[in-house]
């Protein structure tokens, strides 16, 4: 038994969300092994090979393989997929994109965002926004998964010696190509691998003021910022900052939900955090329920006084 | 141009489910359903296509139970043309679905399928990747910007750090982010209109489809629960609370 762990990368180094991933490939048994699938990606895949648990780095380099098409990433992963028994993608947007195709391909289930290995057939994932566990059991030989990253540990980055094989990739499929992307540049940490998150919500009221407000805070506790859903709908905060139920899932140790009422699709993207602290001044919004400590002011007031004390 | 448009129905996003006591699933008898949002938006988007003259017929799918023909009349009350049921009370998991749907394309021979990019009840996020796949068509997911023209789309889509623009080249699939569009009110006149478009029944059988589950649910369980913490009187007394007790800066 075998499991295969699709690496997160930008060719230059591998993302943190890859070593959950492998974590949990390891927790399914057996060995655990690679792929780096890039444009001159050998450098991730020595960052790869490193990782604690990995037996083997598989790289497959081209022009293909560039932005990561999900056409030609998934039929890489079919072209050597036999051998293994799981086959497992980080629950980030490249993952979640590529790894159904991955699956339909192989005539098996998917098991989405999983929190728990149980058995190497039987994994715990949240549904209904986080309301309910389900524990499902796959019936197909292949397991195809994506893992919730905060639902692992980070494996070490460090500390593993696997070998990496290169291997020739396979054609384009012509059918898709990048265009452009537009990568908000940033000094602060990734939202989802952050230890702090200062997220802001409709109540900060105009996108300056979100900013103007929440950064200082931000800066001061070497924080990522997030958003609600609101907040990202209004225009205060761009759309990769949304914390949720169909955005991202963070876990970090302080979450501080700066004028968030608390709807159940926001709670199910940061419920797991550490701390919760939530400043708001309607005193029946539903985040309190969650936090454990709240401050019922005005966030005008106490943001600042917040940065001011640190 | 035909486009079809898959839409499910779910627990509406209002509902907070519970969990039945003997653990085998959330209890949905007498909750509100409602399209999924997802759905929604897709189904605009078409209709949005359509208006500007792009999309000549709009065909949306349901697949499930009888009263999923709820959910096709109001997609056609937003502007979908006719439907499809695919009726049947089984389970229907996401390959399922993706295999259903790939009969239904065969023979509608849609240029475009627009989905939801997840459902908001078993959120899997997988359908529309897995009819692309079973196609054999390019994916353009997470969709928050769509312009289709001589054969191709381009897509802008919603991925971690920020938006990424693709080209697909038709027939393709395009997965509906939540910034695409805002979805229309639909008005009673719509609603009266929607009631005289044609509605098509059609069994798993008849597409030669097996819809046996490959995923088995053993238990539903609530959530840990995370408690309430305590109010903290000022600026002052929290960030002693964060020092001193929680220890988190």
């Amino acid at each position: 038994m075998t499991s295969l762990v699709i690496a997160e990368h930008n060719n230059a180094s591998i993302r943190p969300a890859t070593l959950n991933t492998v974590t949990a490939a390891a927790q399914c048994g057996g060995d655990v092994h690679v792929l780096v699938a890039g444009l001159n990606a050998a450098a991730a895949a020595q960052e790869a090979a490193q990782i604690a648990g990995v037996s083997k780095v598989i790289l497959v380099e081209g022009e293909a393989f560039a932005h990561g098409l999900a056409e030609n990433v998934a039929a890489q992963v079919i072209a050597i997929a036999g051998s293994y028994s799981h086959i497992l993608f980080p629950a980030t947007a490249s993952g979640k994109n590529i790894a159904p195709r991955v699956a339909a391909l192989l005539d098996v289930a998917q098991i989405s965002d999983i929190t728990k290995v149980d058995a190497a057939d039987t994994f715990e994932r949240p549904i209904y926004a986080g309301n309910a566990i389900a524990i499902v059991q796959s019936l197909d030989a292949t397991k195809v998964i994506t893992v919730r990253t905060t639902g692992f540990d980070a494996a070490a980055a460090t500390g593993g010696s696997a070998s990496v094989e290169t291997l020739a990739g396979v054609a384009d499929s012509g059918k898709s190509s990048f265009v452009g992307a537009e990568i908000a540049k940033s000094d602060r940490p990734e939202l989802t691998a952050a230890k702090i998150i200062v997220s802001g919500g409709r109540a900060l009221g105009s996108s300056e003021q979100f900013h103007a407000v929440l950064e200082p805070l931000a800066d001061k506790l070497g924080a990522a910022l997030g958003a609600s859903r609101a907040a990202v709908d209004a225009g205060y905060a761009p759309n990769d900052w949304q914390v949720g139920q169909t955005g991202k899932i963070v876990a970090p140790q302080l979450y501080i939900a700066v004028g968030i009422s608390g709807a159940i699709q926001h709670l199910a993207g940061m419920k797991d955090s550490k701390v919760i602290v939530a400043i708001n001044k309607d005193a029946e919004a539903p985040i309190f329920g969650v936090a454990d400590y709240g401050l019922e002011a005005d966030l005008f007031d106490a943001v600042p006084e917040l940065v001011a004390a640190l | 141009m035909k486009v079809l448009v898959p839409v499910k129905r779910v627990v509406d996003y209002n509902v907070k489910v519970r969990v039945k006591s003997d653990a085998s699933g959330v209890d949905i008898a007498n909750v509100k359903m409602s399209m999924n949002p997802f759905d929604e938006i897709a189904i605009e988007e078409a209709v949005r296509l359509k208006e500007k003259g792009v999309a000549t017929e709009i065909i949306a799918v349901s697949c499930g139970v009888l009263q999923c023909q709820e959910t096709l009349r109001t997609a056609m009350a937003i502007g979908a043309d006719r439907a499809i049921l695919v009726e049947t009370a089984e389970e229907l998991q996401p390959l399922a679905v993706a295999k259903l749907l790939k009969a239904l394309v065969d023979k509608e021979q849609p240029q475009l399928v627009i989905l939801g990019k997840q459902a908001i009840d078993d959120d899997c996020n997988q359908t529309g990747q897995m009819l692309a796949a079973l196609l054999g068509w390019p994916q353009a997911t997470f969709a928050s910007k769509v312009d289709v023209a001589d054969g191709k789309a381009v897509v802008t889509r919603e991925v971690d750090g920020g938006l990424e623009t693709l080209a697909i080249t038709l027939p393709a699939i395009i997965t509906t982010d939540l910034r695409l569009n805002e979805p229309r009110y639909v008005t009673l006149p719509n609603i009266m209109k929607a009631k005289k478009k044609p509605l098509e029944n059609v069994k798993p059988a008849d597409l030669g489809v097996d819809v046996a589950p490959r995923i088995k649910t053993l238990k539903v369980s609530e959530p840990a629960k995370r408690s309430a913490g305590i109010k903290v009187a000022d600026v002052a007394a929290l960030v002693d609370k964060l020092k001193n007790e929680a220890k988190v800066i």
